[in-house]
């Protein structure tokens, strides 16, 4: 099948690419959480919700306790995918999700201000477009800065992957399920590091390395607008103290 | 810049399913025209000048095809909706506008009017998807007249009555592609102009068919919904039909849910057909299985050709010889088993370009008016073409081609419109500029940095040499032979295009060789790198074609004679297989380079073979040809045992005339020792090389497997094997090459088939791969590659990460290697008959094959194979009886009798039944 079409260099959905989809966000949906945030990258839709810092609930949980314990839970929604089915719940994809999540997140969260405490991340997809994983680590990142937890920086995410030899930016579930290499990239936005790497397929190196350029770029570009949504949410809390 | 709009689309997968997909509507796509300041500029814009911009409907691209290649229509927008309704309607046509649109000397634009915000149509409720796509065009049509503003015309070609005419209800400048056609004023076109058939505009007003007063010949095809559920339940059956070479009213339909093959006799139960369809068949009544009636009877076309004889050929090698009426009343029961049956509906058309000619007919009055004619296929299994051209004068007696459009059922014949074509689709054109470009500056001479780098052994030193059939120019592999001190050969075969002991580096072809047997085979990969001009187009022609005293070239002859070919005397660039080997032929150790070699002397098979012979030569070149050959008739005689076939199929040499380039003699090619030794040491330098790719790339190399014959396959070879006493001699070997035939031997990507699938049955490999004349064939080109990222030599190219990309250029590459074999085999017939036409000759032949009328006989003096009839035309052979059994043929009451292998004196002339048809006919004497 033509991912790219070779005539025009558009892909199925329209995009040229280099283009992300639409990118929306909106903090502070789950009222009861300290903090809660709603990503969409296209069709891909995530909720977060981030609970935290409290008590350690379960001590034996705790290896150290001089740093917060970071914890995730990651779950697709039974109406998220096309047929609806009842998932189980911790299956091996979610828990190597949850995981991969967590750790991301760890990295950027300044745990050792937090002793003796937890801080519980709960990110549910409701609507499953390819990209669940990305769209999850900047759902979560932003359920942390509004539950207020001190970050380094923001962590951002996004995947590419090269199909019809073109490097793709952002692929979707169509894309995705291409079979090609999906390289999916976590970093550190304004401190220019890597905190996440995937990748499963095999890829020469110059080419892995220009994939990942472009994913590289794609984060740079979430970031700036995660920080845009989170300075005008700012300025909204500001108008309303007044 | 993204609006972003979703839709909702239900696809059927089993069950029904909700599908979302994103559609972004966009505001940044050029609209391709060059006289548009506001749209950003692109690549091939549309001509300025152009007295029209044309945008054309689906049904004009689909039918209209040949009329959009020629040169003189130009400055077309292709919408987006148009090509994605012609690739899923007609991928063959959808390649070729994708083509079109990709040539940079043509001024196609495609716009992406699906994409666009102002032409981005949503389906209404109730409309249907044809309805909706027409409202697509004219949208966007209007679009590109209202941004184009007034000074420029915008026209729509359609052929579709009620598009054209909403079209000129909405204010667009519509036309049908005749009248068009006829607006530029160029008679030659109009007959690339497909007649619309009943649905369209043109025909209302041209003609008003007296429906009552037409004879319906053909039975209705039954509609695509009847037949898919028919084809579930049972009734009908779905095959690929295949006319039967020698007798173009009888076809087969391969049928998997009966297991066997169904018989169609007749023009009307093929109903339309042709060969290669993929077809709906329907089973006849048991009781008229046998009935050969209708055989005949329903055409008039004048049948000059026996019906039943038909050589041994893949028709109906697979299976029992065709029933007929004299087997049926001598062994009634034992024949009736195959379904008869009759073709309800066609589910794929193969419709193809045909050559051949138009049948003689007299001028119509005035010329220059419009002429039907009709058309007459070379190939017997293509029924006449009827067709419309205007130039008639220029045509008649001429070879063309021409494509089919259509056939309904008030037509005996189909119709279809005159197009220039290349047949077997082999592209003869010369090089482009942009890939002679690519070529290396010539003259080309060894540079010090191919000596420099480290990857390259010089082996210059060594004693090199090639040995190729006479005459040959495009050198692609030599050998070395050089005794070791511990009494090993070290064995080397260096790879260029043919057998040659120049070392290429040709830095886009490829690179192979090395056995202490050295094997260099010309370094074509230095030459020809991967995404240039040079290389697509040698992807695309996939092999060089030989043509009886002529060639037709993979590579530009720079490369394929001079700079890759390794001639005697030069320094050449190679890529060698180089091994070590004990006396007894067994291999110690392998290893690959690139190398530098300069061949002392490119010998013939006759030159090479006389220097064996000949006990008073001592010379070192001769005592290494005697080495190598003695290695090689051990590893001949090894292969053998492990079951490898050797066969001796006849190939044909001729003698041609420099002046006239007419057939001065012919005869069979005579394969020498000096052949197989050749042939030994290339078989084994590939086996070498797709161990190593394999090992190195499990996943993406290109290798080549024989698939086993199935019983089947072979039983016609073991009935006449049993029937002489299990005593097979040349002509069995023939017939069992034959047999082999059906299953072909093929390219593939390892990805796609498991180990045990690799085996090649032929040569009894477990793996083998084209890695010895890059200079002709691309798949070693390919293999060079992966040769040299196995030894990290080079970088393995994009294209191998791509399962699907590779799997294509493999098949590619086995379409051309199988127009390739057509063409030449064409070739030889040709020149056989030119030869035969003026030299009646009486010679020896032996049969093969008992039919019901007649046999088939093998003359082994020209290595030609052809039928002899026993009774005369029409007659079913009620005189004769055949003994399936011991393969015999008596006539009851006589002594006269013909077993199978048996030798008969026969004469041979060439005919000419129908013009331009001729064909070489045999006689018993």
């Amino acid at each position: 099948m033509e991912y790219v079409n070779p005539l025009t260099g558009f892909r199925v959905d329209g995009r040229r690419p280099n283009e992300m989809r639409q990118l929306k966000a909106e903090v502070g949906v789950v009222a009861r959480a300290d903090g809660s945030a709603l990503f969409e990258m296209g069709n891909t839709r995530v909720i977060a919700a981030v609970y935290g810092p409290r008590e350690v609930q379960n001590k034996g949980q705790q290896v150290n306790s001089k740093e917060a314990l970071v914890r995730c839970e990651y779950r697709m929604a039974d109406f998220s995918t096309g047929d609806r089915r009842r998932k189980p719940k911790g299956d091996r994809r979610s828990t190597e999700i949850s995981l991969v999540i967590r750790q991301t997140m760890e990295a950027s969260i300044l745990t050792h201000l937090m002793p003796h405490s937890q801080i519980d991340i709960f990110v549910q997809v409701l609507q499953a477009d390819g990209g669940t994983r990305s769209a999850c680590i900047n759902a979560a990142t932003l359920a942390l800065a509004d539950a207020g937890i001190p970050m380094r920086d923001i962590v951002t995410s996004c995947s590419s992957g090269y199909l019809c030899s073109t490097p793709l930016l952002d692929l979707n579930y169509i894309e995705d399920s291409a079979g090609g290499p999906d390289v999916t990239v976590g970093i550190l936005a304004k401190m220019d590091k890597v905190t996440l790497l995937q990748m499963d397929a095999k890829l020469p190196m110059d080419t892995f390395e220009t994939v990942m350029e472009l994913a590289i770029e794609g984060c740079k570009a979430i970031a700036n607008y995660i920080r845009e949504v989170l300075l005008e949410n700012t300025k909204r809390l500001e108008c309303q103290r007044g | 810049m993204l609006q972003s709009k979703t839709f909702v689309k239900k696809t059927k997968a089993g069950r029904v399913q909700k599908v979302v997909r994103e559609h972004y509507l966009r505001d940044d796509i050029p609209c391709g025209a060059a006289s548009c300041s506001t749209c950003g500029a692109v690549e091939h814009p549309l001509s300025a000048d152009a007295a029209a911009i044309l945008v054309v409907d689906t049904n004009v691209v689909l039918h209209q095809i040949d009329l959009l290649e020629n040169p003189a229509i130009d400055d077309v927008v292709l919408l987006s909706v148009v090509l994605d309704e012609v690739k899923n309607k007609n991928l063959a046509v959808f390649n070729r506008i994708k083509a079109l649109c990709s040539n940079k000397a043509r001024r196609f634009f495609v716009f992406t009017n699906e994409h666009h915000r102002d032409t981005y149509v949503k389906e209404m409720v109730g409309e249907s998807p044809n309805d909706r796509n027409d409202r697509a065009i004219r949208v966007a049509t209007r679009w590109y007249q209202s941004h184009l503003g007034e000074n420029v015309k915008v026209l729509l070609i359609t052929n579709d009555r009620d598009n054209k005419r909403k079209a000129t209800e909405e204010g667009i400048n519509a036309e049908t592609v005749e009248s068009y056609v006829r607006s530029l004023a160029q008679p030659g076109l109009l007959d690339l102009v497909v007649v619309s058939t009943s649905g369209d505009v043109t025909m209302e007003d041209v003609e008003d068919l007296r429906p009552s007063k037409k004879k319906v010949i053909y039975n209705e095809h039954k509609p695509m919904s009847e037949i898919t559920a028919g084809l579930r339940c049972g009734i009908y059956h779905q095959g690929k039909l295949r006319v039967n070479r020698y007798n173009p009213f009888e076809a087969y339909v391969g049928s998997e849910s009966i297991g066997d093959e169904i018989v169609i006799r007749g023009r009307s139960n093929m109903n339309r057909a042709f060969d290669g369809d993929i077809v709906a068949v329907e089973l006849l009544p048991q009781d008229q299985w046998h009935e050969s009636k209708s055989f005949i009877a329903d055409d008039d076309e004048d049948e000059e050709d026996d019906v039943h004889l038909a050589p041994n050929n893949a028709d109906d090698a697979p299976r029992k010889a065709n029933p007929t009426q004299s087997t049926v009343t001598s062994s009634a029961d034992s024949v009736s088993s195959r379904p008869v049956g009759l073709v309800v509906g066609v589910i794929k058309r193969n419709w193809n370009s045909y050559c051949g000619s138009l049948e003689p007919m007299p001028m119509p009055a005035g010329s220059g008016g419009v002429a039907h004619a009709l058309f007459v296929s070379k190939d017997r299994r293509i029924p006449k073409i009827r067709i419309q051209t205007r130039q008639l004068g220029n045509l008649l007696d001429k070879r063309i081609i021409v494509a089919v459009d259509s056939w309904d059922v008030l037509s005996r014949y189909p119709s279809g419109h005159y197009v220039v074509l290349i047949e077997n689709d082999i592209n003869t054109r010369p090089f482009s500029t942009q890939v002679l470009a690519c070529l290396p500056p010539l003259p080309w001479t060894l540079s010090p940095e191919d000596l420099a780098n480290p990857n390259r052994q010089d082996l210059r030193h060594v004693r090199v040499f090639s040995v190729d059939p006479p005459g040959c120019r495009d050198i692609d592999d030599a050998l070395h032979c050089t005794p070791l001190p511990n009494g090993n050969f070290e064995v080397g075969v260096h790879g260029s295009n043919k057998y040659a002991k120049c070392n290429f580096d040709l830095q886009w072809l490829w690179h192979i060789r090395s056995i202490s047997i050295y094997t260099d085979i010309a370094d074509v990969t230095n030459f020809v790198h991967p995404g240039t001009p040079l290389d697509e187009e040698a992807a695309q022609r996939g092999t060089s074609v030989y043509l009886v005293g002529q060639r037709i070239d993979m590579l530009p002859k720079p490369l394929t004679e001079d700079v890759c070919s390794l001639r005697a005397d030069v320094e050449r660039l190679a890529f060698s297989v180089i091994w070590e080997m004990t006396p007894h032929a067994d291999i110690i150790s392998t290893r690959y380079t690139k190398s530098v070699i300069k061949s002392c002397a490119a010998m013939s098979y006759v030159e090479a073979q006389a220097r064996m012979d000949d006990s008073r030569l001592v010379d070192p070149l001769t005592v290494d040809l005697r080495n190598l050959n003695s290695l090689a008739k051990i590893m001949r005689h090894r292969r053998c045992e492990r079951g490898a076939l050797t066969l001796a199929s006849a190939e044909v040499k001729f003698e041609i005339d420099s002046e006239t380039h007419d057939p001065l003699d012919i005869g069979i090619y005579q394969i020498r020792e000096a052949n197989q030794m050749i042939e030994e040491f290339m078989l084994a330098a590939n086996i070498s090389v797709a161990e190593k790719i394999l090992k190195h790339f499990p996943l993406c190399s290109l290798l080549r497997r024989h698939p086993s014959p199935t019983k089947e396959m072979l039983e016609p070879l073991l009935r006449t094997a049993s029937s002489v006493g299990l005593n097979l001699d040349v002509s069995s070997s023939k017939a069992l090459a034959e047999s082999l035939d059906n299953a072909k031997a093929v390219y593939f990507c390892s990805g796609d088939l498991t180990f045990s699938e690799y085996y090649h049955y032929g040569l009894a490999a477990s793996l083998y791969t084209h890695f010895t004349s890059p200079i002709r064939r691309y798949a070693d080109v390919i293999v060079h590659r992966l040769l040299a990222a196995a030894l990290d030599i080079a970088k393995l190219p994009p294209l191998f990460q791509d399962g699907p990309q590779l799997t294509g250029v493999a098949d590619n590459l086995n379409y051309r290697h199988r127009n390739a074999q057509m063409a030449s085999r064409a070739s030889v017939e040709l020149h056989t008959h030119i030869y035969f036409k003026t030299r009646p000759t009486d010679t020896e032949a032996r049969i093969v094959k008992i039919k019901a009328n007649g046999f088939i006989v093998f003359v082994p003096k020209f290595g030609i194979e052809g039928p002899i009839y026993l009774t005369p035309k029409g007659d079913k052979g009620g005189d004769w009886v055949v003994d399936e059994v011991h393969q015999r043929i008596t006539k009851p009451g006589t002594s006269i009798s013909y077993a199978v292998l048996q030798t008969v004196m026969i004469h041979m002339e060439v005919v000419e039944p129908q013009p331009h048809r001729p064909k070489l006919q045999l006689t018993l004497i």
